[in-house]
């Protein structure tokens, strides 16, 4: 794609510019690979913690508990997995290298774009890590490939809403704790949802909580398309969330960023 | 190849340059000097299309910064006052990271070459956070010169380096105007700028207060006294035999 701007020449290549960023970013990733580790360690710790220690009292339909729980630990691996987003864009604004890459001739939303996929594409590490854990506890599912497409889907739709949002705290932070803080109240929050237990039995208020916030909507598409069932009206509900949250965010960051070069 | 005129540019109620005026020939070393907070690093960020200004004229290599960002931005490259490289990549891969983003023919090739010129083959596979303040500067240097920009800024470049690493860096501030490329140099250190540059303007209070070669400069004050002082060496010059170090070719 070529882009350009009212006047002057402007050659700017955002896509070979944003892929050779993206190649950079990802060669961050490769070289601390812990970081995608430690991303699937906290979800994967949870599941054990809930199919083995709480898992028998919690009444959750019928079926193995693992089948009921991972939907959620997926979201909280997305959640936990974007601090490092943050982290990463941070710590470039630091740098320096970010000044660099806008006094160069190149696309100037390349260097966020980079970040963006990158962030997609360990996220989906991280997500096959938990996902292999779970199998081996004994989680099955009997979805087809349509069901598995729209799994993925939802959880790249729901990565990249949060990754944008991730991106606002790395571009205004003033220290590290502060870029990745902001993810800690979204790793909570799908534990006032139907991700662990139905929402039903919660009391009036939380449970009116619990019902309306996004996570329950999102979970409940996931475990109904795993479990072959009929996703109904969640799936819209859970779209329009991940698609607002995407437009919200990106449209901040991008402000943002324009704001932060004058 | 730099030509700024009546440059105006304030944040918030600090008016930071009330008027900056300057023009700095092809192929020649211009100093700006100035204290901290004088207003140098303002300057080169609407030189390099990163500020805008509020009133004034400014181009570089004859495109206006404000009307023709993009051309400014393939003429003028910028080495920040804090050396900005990738510390998780080798300083090969920094170097060929920002030929690919110059859509360079051969990224490889352009990498080594500069290696080679500035003394960083040996420590080109390794990773940029072992780098000392030197390498670091001269690899920043090197990034800069990726896709040969007719004018180079330096902000502040030897700020923070040890003695030797300066020496370093002013080699390879040498072989760039030596080479034709016309650099834009600030600095808050009078001798850097003694021992560089071809003209030096003073940037105080947001407007140039004087702008000359050192010869010119000098004769502002009155005319020098014969005097016979012993010849001390300084601190530097025994730091500088006792480390053993010698001018890097």
């Amino acid at each position: 794609m070529t882009t350009s701007t009212a006047i002057g020449i402007p050659r700017t290549h955002f896509v070979s510019d944003t892929a050779v960023l993206t190649r950079r970013s990802l060669t961050h990733i490769a070289r601390s690979f812990d970081t995608i580790v430690t991303t699937a360690v906290t979800p994967i710790a949870m599941m054990l913690l809930f199919v083995y220690v709480f898992g028998g009292a919690i009444s959750a339909g019928t079926g193995p508990y693992v089948n009921y729980l991972l939907p959620g630990i997926l979201l909280i691996t997305v959640a936990s997995g974007i601090s490092y987003t943050a982290f990463r864009l941070f710590q470039d604004m630091q740098g320096g290298i970010v000044e660099r890459f806008r006094s160069m001739p190149i696309a100037r939303s390349a260097a966020l774009w980079a970040h963006v996929l990158t962030s997609l594409v360990a996220n989906l590490i991280s997500i096959a890590l938990v996902i292999g854990v779970a199998l081996l506890m004994g989680f099955r599912s009997g979805a087809g490939v349509r069901a598995w497409l729209g799994v993925a889907g939802i959880l790249v739709l729901f990565t990249l809403a949060l990754t944008w949002v991730a991106v606002i705290p790395g571009l205004t932070a003033s220290s590290v704790a502060g870029a990745s803080a902001f993810s800690y109240p979204l790793i909570f929050l799908p534990f006032i949802s139907s991700a662990f237990v139905p929402t039903a039995t919660m009391p009036g208020p939380v449970r009116w909580f619990a019902e309306y916030q996004p996570v329950t909507s999102i979970v409940n598409t996931l475990r109904a398309l795993l479990a072959q069932q009929s996703v109904g009206a969640d799936v819209w509900v859970a779209l329009a969330w991940c698609v607002g949250i995407l437009i919200a965010a990106f449209v901040a960051a991008v402000a943002i960023y324009r704001r932060k070069a004058a | 190849m730099i030509s700024v005129s009546g440059l105006e540019k304030s944040f918030g109620r600090l008016h930071v340059l009330r008027g900056v005026d300057f023009e700095v020939g092809r192929g020649s070393i211009f100093a700006l000097l100035g204290s901290n907070g004088a207003g140098k690093t303002t300057v080169v960020k609407i030189l390099s299309t990163l500020l805008d200004a509020d009133a004034g004229q400014a181009s570089v290599a004859g495109f206006d910064v404000r009307t023709q960002a993009a051309r400014v931005r393939e003429s003028l490259s910028l080495t920040g006052q804090f050396a900005a490289v990738d510390e998780v990549l080798s300083g090969r891969e920094n170097l060929v990271l920002i030929a690919r983003l110059r859509h360079l023919a051969n990224p490889r090739r352009v990498a080594d070459e500069l290696l080679e010129r500035f003394g960083l083959t040996d420590a080109a596979g390794r990773k940029v956070a072992g780098y000392s303040g030197g390498m670091r500067r001269r690899l920043d240097i090197a990034m800069s010169l990726i896709g040969n920009p007719p004018v180079v800024s330096l902000d502040e470049p030897t700020t923070g380096l040890d003695p030797e690493a300066r020496r370093e860096v002013w080699q390879a501030v040498r072989q760039l105007a030596a080479q034709g490329t016309t650099v834009l140099l600030t600095t808050q250190y009078l001798d850097e700028a003694e021992q560089l540059a071809d003209r030096i303007a003073i940037l105080h209070e947001g407007r140039i207060i004087q702008n000359g070669t050192l010869a010119e400069l000098k004769q502002l004050l009155p005319p020098a006294k014969v005097e016979y002082v012993e010849k001390q060496p300084t601190l530097e010059d025994v730091f500088l035999t006792l480390v053993g170090s010698t001018e890097q070719s």
